[in-house]
């Protein structure tokens, strides 16, 4: 095991292979600076670039109820002047240095990243310093990024996307903060002040809420100090709002919004399983069963292989922090609407019912164990895979345990499982055209 | 050759929306994706730049007797191979009538062959934790897997088979057409920005068939068949009508001695002929478009203009319009942006675009979304004042070396992907450019002047080759019929 030494100066950790064949070769060292703050570092040098990727805990969840929207206008607002720099000058500065950085809020945490030449690391390094320290958020700025996302909020409010997911998350969660668009609303965006910007990114950025990995052209002794330049005078503790624990509403509800388009959208979710419940990982494998990722799921096969309802029907696991969810979605024919949408709810229940089959066990766990690799193609996306393993508490070496994880689930498993995460019902949205017999009742 | 970042692709299944119509704006689906590949985690493409000179991977290009050409590009970071079949035929090659041939097609090469029947090539592909799709464009078709290295060979195999081996019946045809219906429904119809989008481009081009929809007319989708599909593989997929590029943990020689083994024993099965489209004749008419649709809640312009792409180019030409373009409108502190956001805000946002991978002329793009006071006429007015002083003025040495910077950090950024250098090297074989053209670009990018981007918008900018396209909210109220 690796000890955790805080405050000592760097190189706590004993490295570890990522035991993935897609990064054979690099270790995941866990990094101290001086000033205590840890970071996971995969250090590589065969691109001369610098990836960093961060997050703090506290994200749309800490907006006031009156104002959704918050969180997601400073994160718009970061690049957009800080310290000295007003917004002109310090986007030249990132565009003169050919630095990437971006904020993004979400449900439950603010993820940053950072992408540099290693010739120029340095100047993206107090770019994001500045940026985190003394965000300037100006007036002029931020009346700019307001008009931005009235702009965006006037387009979704005839989206049928935009419409069928803001319903669903209204209906799941009437009371929480989950149930409040993270974009904010028409009403909301209005009232943002630079105060509750300001207010926001105090009690958010802290460094006992933040998870950091580097990967890329740069080696830990180096890497101590930088972290300290960038992190150092953010204050200690960050000052959340607690989130109530929240538990899906309107279950089993299938909601329709009318909406003259020519194809309906239909989004689905139901109760999912936590990223910490031993379920977990048998879940990951219902779901890749039922509608995940490559051309073979249940839902792909019978909604889109045999039937041609759809171009895009799939599932996912979304374990939030006070929650877990089970989603997916679909877009069909406004006349085979309820027809994909039974399809969907018979396959689910088949699959709740009778559980996958041993062959559809062991070609999942093939292709989960085989297309892990896959993920790490990139600086950018083995920094992100970082952070979030951080966030979810795996471990530093879960990426070596995750395949043994996945081998290790068995038939009764995944039975089991598929019972415990499908058999609870599941809440619909779909907005699109009436069909015939519905237009008829209401005299259409 | 400019890196395909805005590549205007149809893709089997989202893996990315390319920007057909609006360029500006992002698509859900990257949205789900995210989340999707994140009970594990989320994560964009590839970045950043160096001298050019520096850490560019050594290209090896040859071809094999029945012609087909091969590109192998080393990336020893991990044992993991991207490989990829690029077809020189694309939405633009399709006969008249015909349209979204190319693309259904690419959906139909999923369906199977004699020897590996119903969709085995995926079920093994997802078997081993591989990764594939596939995409159309204007002018190529292409398809890849993405697998540890130890399979590159069966990989070959299987894309060497269905070359030529493809089998179909209208079981399989006819539900996969529908399911292109449901992606033109999802791209197109349920998008009114997208419409547009498609309007613009038709009009555009007066003669060429780059005014098609990649992914086809929809009356012309309803009918194609079985029939169009085999007679479209059977003139096209041959060969000597393919580069394959290889990107990963494999050397050149290794792919030679397995592309041997494979693609080597598949027979020419077509001559090609040259891929000479109808031109475009002399442009005239300085043309605007409009399209009403009740849903637009947020009215917006895109303008087209007819622009040379880097095959049709005179030397340099290309490369001073991709920087033109970075400089007009790349970002918040671009020549647009400043204008018309910041100084005298018309607009809510703005930007431009240059598409200059391209087999033949190609389409440099602006476009905005105008502040709730402001109509569309007037920010159209507005963009013109701005393009006209660039063709006037010029631009500053500081806009140009900052645009530079960044197409150069760009080619950085993407030896950081190996999908994303597999992709710049097969579009651009495709599209008429050599190897050496590619691993030059940056040296040419370098090499623009401050003259060449004022006569780049001088000569190019002009309104009579453009099309301007104004999205705007139907008032008249549609009776409903449904």
């Amino acid at each position: 095991m690796m000890s955790f030494a805080p405050r000592v100066f760097l190189l706590a950790a004993a490295s570890l292979a990522l035991a993935l064949p897609a990064q054979a070769a690099a270790k995941i060292e866990r990094v101290v600076s001086p000033g205590g703050i840890e970071a996971w570092l995969v250090s590589d040098s065969s691109v001369p670039l610098i990836a960093i990727n961060f997050a703090f805990r506290g994200g749309t969840n800490q907006d006031p109820a009156e104002k959704p929207g918050a969180a997601y206008m400073a994160a718009a607002m970061m690049d957009e002047g800080a310290g000295d720099l007003d917004a002109k000058a310090f986007q030249g500065r990132l565009e003169r240095n050919a630095v990437e950085m971006s904020f993004s809020a979400q449900r439950d945490q603010m993820r940053g990243s950072l992408k540099v030449l290693r010739d120029r690391k340095d100047e993206g390094f107090d770019l994001l310093r500045l940026a985190l320290t003394s965000p300037r958020f100006d007036q002029d700025a931020m009346e700019r990024v307001r008009a931005q996302m009235l702009s965006a909020l006037r387009r979704e409010t005839t989206n049928p996307s935009d419409i069928g997911s803001r319903l669903w998350w209204r209906t799941a969660f009437p009371e929480h903060p989950y149930g409040r668009p993270t974009n904010g609303t028409l009403e909301s965006v209005p009232l943002l002040t630079r105060d509750d910007l300001r207010d926001y990114t105090r009690r958010v950025f802290a460094r006992d809420r933040l998870k950091i990995a580097v990967v890329g052209d740069i080696d830990a002794k180096t890497l101590g100090p930088v972290l300290d330049r960038i992190f150092g005078a953010l204050p200690t503790k960050a000052e959340l709002q607690p989130v109530p624990s929240a538990k899906m509403d309107a279950v089993g509800k299938r909601l329709f919004v009318p909406l003259d388009v020519p194809q309906a959208v239909v989004n689905f979710g139901g109760i999912g399983i936590p990223r910490k419940d031993p379920d977990f990982i048998p879940a990951y494998i219902v779901n890749h069963i039922l509608g995940g990722g490559s051309f073979s799921s249940r839902l792909y096969r019978e909604v889109r292989e045999k039937r041609g309802l759809a171009y895009s029907v799939y599932s996912y696991l979304l374990p939030l922090d006070v929650t877990a969810l089970f989603m997916g979605g679909t877009q069909t024919r406004a006349d085979k609407a309820d027809e994909t949408v039974g399809l969907i709810e018979s396959e689910i229940r088949r699959l709740a019912e009778s559980g996958p089959s041993d062959e559809e066990l062991e070609k999942s766990k093939s292709y989960l164990k085989g297309s892990y690799a896959l993920n790490f193609d990139t600086s950018t996306k083995i920094a992100s895979l970082l952070v979030q393993i951080q966030l979810d508490d795996l471990g530093i070496d879960y990426i070596d345990r995750r395949n043994g994880l996945i081998e290790a689930v068995t038939l009764a498993d995944v039975k089991r499982v598929a019972k415990r995460l499908l058999d609870g019902g599941i809440l619909v949205t779909v907005v699109g055209r009436p069909q015939q017999d519905k237009a008829a009742k209401q005299g259409g | 050759m400019p890196l395909p970042v805005r590549m205007t692709c149809l893709y089997r299944n989202c893996d990315f929306l390319a920007a057909a119509a609006v360029p500006h704006e992002i698509s859900d689906m990257n949205k789900l994706n995210r989340m999707i590949a994140a009970g594990v985690v989320a994560g964009v493409a590839a970045v950043l730049a160096m001298p050019p000179a520096q850490a560019a991977p050594e290209v090896s290009h040859f071809k094999l007797a029945n012609g087909l050409e091969v590109v192998v590009i080393p990336d020893r970071r991990a044992p993991v191979v991207t490989h990829m079949m690029w077809y020189k035929v694309g939405a633009a090659d399709e006969p008249p009538g015909k349209s979204g041939i190319a693309h259904f097609l690419e959906h139909l090469m999923f369906k199977g062959t004699a020897k590996n029947p119903s969709g085995r090539f995926s079920q093994v592909v997802a078997t081993i934790g591989g990764q594939e799709n596939a995409f159309t464009s204007s002018d190529y078709t292409g398809y890849y897997q993405r697998v540890t290295k130890d399979k590159l060979k069966e990989m070959m195999e299987f894309e060497a088979d269905r070359m030529t081996g493809l089998v179909l019946t209208d079981e399989v045809v006819l539900p996969e057409r529908n399911v292109v219906l449901e992606e033109q429904n999802s791209r197109v119809a349920n998008n009114p920005g997208a419409k547009l989008g498609e309007e613009v481009q038709a009009a555009l081009y007066l003669n060429h068939p780059y005014g098609r929809p990649i992914i086809g007319w929809r009356p012309e989708i309803e009918k194609l068949n079985r029939a169009d599909a085999l007679a479209f593989y059977k003139q096209y997929y041959t060969p000597n009508n393919a580069v394959l590029v290889i990107a990963g943990d494999v050397g050149v020689d290794e792919v030679k001695k397995l592309a041997e083994e494979t693609y080597g024993k598949v027979p020419r099965v077509a001559e090609v002929p040259e891929r000479v489209r109808p031109q475009e004749p002399e442009q005239r008419a300085v043309r605007t478009v409009t399209l009403a649709d009740p849903r637009v809640a947020q009215p917006n312009l895109q303008r087209s203009y007819l622009v040379p792409s880097s095959t049709t180019a005179k030397p340099g030409q290309s490369e001073a319009l991709e920087i033109l373009a970075q400089i007009l409108g790349g970002g918040n502190n671009s020549r647009m942006y400043r204008k018309l956001v910041v100084e005298n805000p018309v607009a809510i946002s703005v930007g431009a675009w240059y598409q200059g991978m391209a087999l033949d002329d190609t389409r440099f793009g602006v476009y905005g979304t105008p502040q709730q006071n402001v109509t569309l006429q007037q920010l159209d007015a507005a963009i013109d004042q701005v393009l006209a002083d660039v063709a006037a003025n010029g631009v500053t040495d500081d806009e140009l070396e900052t645009a530079r910077t960044k197409l150069i950090a760009d080619v950085v950024y993407a030896q950081d992907s190996q999908a994303t250098l597999a992709r710049w090297y097969g579009s651009a074989l495709t599209s008429g450019a050599t190897v050496e053209e590619v691993t030059t670009w940056p040296d040419r990018v370098a090499k623009v002047t401050a003259d060449d981007v004022r006569n780049a918008a001088r000569t190019w900018l002009d309104k009579k080759r453009s099309v301007t396209g104004f999205l705007v909210k139907e008032t008249t109220p549609q009776e409903k019929r449904s």
